[in-house]
């Protein structure tokens, strides 16, 4: 019972980054129509920026600025970058973040290094807040929660509430004719973009001290972002939110469960062979269900895109 | 006029002469591992310690044969199989003798087998391979061979010590294994499984698992596990990123015992555990720099850190690979035959620059040497990662294994 309910805190800590990436991803694609590959980059762009930052001025600015320079770059990379290829079509666009994500890893790589870095959470949230059994609950991951809980309730706000919201929506659907009304919808795209990326920063700052802080970090995270927002529906916030949740609970429940493949094919009637060279199922008979937790986001992604291919709440096809 | 440009010609062609002639002497050593890409960091860590190693223990003491340099030649391999056969045929072309590898026991049956192959073709330029890192156990047993020579501790003798010191500790009762889902990570799990019991039937194994290699983003449910296990200590061969996930989640899951590891040190590891890491996380390794064993180890290690001010002693049995090749080749009389090179090897005891003895064991080849359990401590002479922790000895090992039983079946020429 325990470790269920730690599993729920440590599936929500999980999903909620998981959301973080995945909201500004899934804003930009519905409004571009294109997927950000270099999106994770700018994950790991906000970590390394607050781990430099925090040697100077402590982690609460890193917290600040960081994702403060990565929204600017993204806007940038929008303005100076994306708009331009964006004429020849969408090939090229995707071509150009796919390369725009293998630069930045260079340059990671270029000015830090191939090392770990020694980012670390800040001193006044180190330690257990409370324990579950013998399993502690660092404070940290508890600030993280309610700090990804007041983003999305943020974002939410403006995307509904105010005007800006809501020429974004218009934008979403009706780019010509937001366009035709006077509004600026470059500027919106590029803003958007920018938001977006910053976002992603956001996670990178909260999450380097968690996850670690290293060049790989953008493409360890890279795939499953896309998986979110294709479960979650592109475009919707809400589908991106209970997506997130979704995989996070589901590789967290998968890795800490026990469950072996070889109690299924006894329970169906099967005998474990003598000889496993011969078996022709020799595989499953050792498998357990933590080996192949990683896989499972993206089997629960094509079983979605085969059954409900608008995802779970979206309005658009894939 | 005429004559100055005579002298002058004939001074140049003079010099030019020696000039080769002392290129020519130079005892080459070809260092195949990755010098780029993501393991690029390791790689370029051994470069800088063999580099210095030779120039400090031998060039600077007057060399070997009599005046002869050692010199080492990097070629990045770039962590791949076919790569580093090219670049022992490279190697071999420039007139090289002796390679160096170590990064990935697939690496190392790749080139162990070519240069066997390699040395029966062509009996006039024949290599050494003195693998100074690759621990897989079948590389000096039934993969084994007379070319391949191997400074580190492997495995099963790392795992031999380890549980050592388990079963002496009455505070430990429940092990959890974890691992990367691949050879490595599966050898470790077994050789524990067999050694634990062996030793002491009663330490329980309350764990067993393998996760994917490179692909867990959060380790924290693995950690919960553990620590719901009870578990009284987690061994584990894990390395790189995952080495740091998998410790750091376990350490804030509340865990307390001793974690123990093959690689959780140095590359920024060291740094980025810092006092979390610290009397949790143990180390089983050769060569251990706190304690030293003498003041001229003390001195080779600031000399070392000062040369090379990012770059750590990781891997302490380097040292051991010149020395003992810079007293074979002096014991041979000749740099070129390595066949004679290799018998003087064979057998060879030597002073371990790291303190104890070292021995070239005769029958497989494997190095007989101290294994120590280190621990991540603050406060001690020689630290890591320019950060203000390192390792220091908790258990000593002296000639780990030096008994264990060998299927090689070496043929001599």
């Amino acid at each position: 019972m325990d470790l269920v309910v730690i599993n729920l805190i440590d599936g929500l800590f999980y999903g909620l980054l998981l959301f973080m990436l995945s909201s500004g991803l899934t804003l930009i694609f519905s409004m571009m129509g294109v997927l950000n590959f270099a999106h994770a980059s700018f994950y790991m762009l906000g970590a390394y920026f607050a781990y430099q930052i925090s040697m100077y001025l402590g982690f609460w600015m890193g917290l600040l600025i960081a994702p403060l320079i990565v929204g600017i770059a993204g806007a940038g990379v929008e303005r100076y970058g994306l708009r331009r290829v964006h004429q020849y079509g969408h090939v090229p666009e995707l071509i150009f973040t796919f390369g725009l994500a293998l630069l930045i890893e260079e340059l990671v790589k270029f000015f830090w290094g191939n090392n770990l870095m020694a980012y670390q959470e800040p001193e006044i949230l180190k330690f257990a807040l409370f324990s579950v059994g013998a399993n502690a609950v660092p404070a940290y991951k508890v600030f993280m929660i309610f700090t990804s809980i007041a983003i999305f309730v943020g974002l939410l706000y403006v995307l509904t509430r105010t005007r800006v919201g809501m020429i974004i929506q218009a934008a979403l659907s009706y780019p010509r004719t937001v366009e035709a009304l006077g509004h600026n919808v470059p500027l919106v795209f590029m803003g958007v973009f920018g938001v977006g990326t910053a976002l992603a920063g956001v996670a990178g700052v909260l999450a380097g001290p968690v996850l670690g802080t290293f060049p790989g970090m953008a493409f360890v995270l890279g795939s499953i972002v896309f998986v979110t927002i294709v479960i979650g529906g592109l475009g919707s916030l809400w589908g991106a939110l209970a997506a997130s949740l979704l995989l996070g609970w589901l590789t967290t429940f998968a890795a800490s469960s026990s469950f072996q493949f070889a109690d299924l094919l006894n329970f169906f009637g099967m005998t474990r062979p003598e000889d496993m060279s011969e078996s022709y199922l020799r595989d499953l008979w050792s498998l357990t269900l933590p080996q192949i937790g990683p896989i499972l986001p993206y089997i629960l992604m094509v079983l979605i895109l085969v059954f409900r291919p608008y995802g779970l709440f979206g309005k658009r096809d894939v | 006029m005429k004559r100055t440009i005579k002298l002058g010609l004939g001074a140049a062609l003079a010099l030019s002469v020696s000039a080769t002639a002392v290129l020519a002497e130079n005892v080459k050593i070809a260092f195949i591992d990755p010098l780029s890409g993501p393991f690029a960091t390791t790689g370029t860590n051994g470069l800088a310690e063999f580099q210095f190693a030779a120039e400090e223990l031998v060039n600077k003491k007057g060399g070997v044969l009599g005046g002869t340099n050692f010199e080492v030649i990097g070629l990045d391999n770039k962590m791949d199989g076919k790569e580093s056969l090219i670049n022992l045929q490279v190697a071999i072309d420039q007139g090289v003798h002796y390679i160096v590898q170590g990064n990935s026991s697939g690496i190392a049956h790749a080139l162990t087998e070519a240069v066997n192959k390699h040395n029966r073709r062509n009996p006039d330029s024949q290599v050494l391979f003195l693998n100074y890192s690759a621990v897989d156990p079948a590389l000096t047993n039934e993969k084994c061979n007379f070319w391949h020579f191997r400074f580190d501790a492997n495995a099963d003798i790392k795992m031999d010590a380890l549980t050592d010191v388990i079963v002496q500790n009455d505070a430990i009762n429940k092990v959890y294994l974890i691992g990367q889902d691949y050879s490595f990570g599966k050898a470790v799990a077994a050789a524990a499984e067999r050694d634990l019991g062996a030793k002491k039937n009663t330490v329980e194994i309350v764990g067993n698992e393998l996760h994917p290699i490179g692909k867990v983003k959060d380790f924290t449910p693995y950690a919960r596990k553990i620590v719901a296990s009870g578990a009284d200590a987690v061994i584990t061969g894990n390395w790189g990123s995952d080495m740091v996930g998998l410790g750091k989640a376990i350490i804030e899951a509340g865990f307390k015992g001793p974690i123990y590891t093959y690689y959780a040190a140095s590359n920024g590891i060291t740094r980025t555990f810092g006092e979390a890491g610290a009397g949790t996380i143990n180390l089983v390794g050769e060569g251990s720099i706190n304690p030293s064993s003498s003041p001229e180890v003390d001195e080779y290690i600031a000399a070392f850190e000062a040369k090379y001010p990012d770059h750590d002693i990781a891997q302490p049995r380097i040292v051991n690979v010149i020395r003992m090749l810079a007293m074979a080749i002096d014991e041979a009389g000749t740099a070129t035959d390595v066949a004679k090179v290799a018998s003087a090897l064979e057998g060879m005891e030597a002073d371990n620059f790291w303190g104890g003895k070292i021995k070239m064991r005769e029958q497989d080849h494997q190095a007989i040497q101290d294994v120590y359990v280190m621990q991540q401590t603050a406060g001690v002479k020689h630290t890591l990662d320019n950060s203000e922790f390192g390792l220091e000895t908790v258990v000593k090992v002296e000639n780990a294994s030096a008994d264990m039983p060998t299927t090689c079946e070496m043929e001599r020429p």
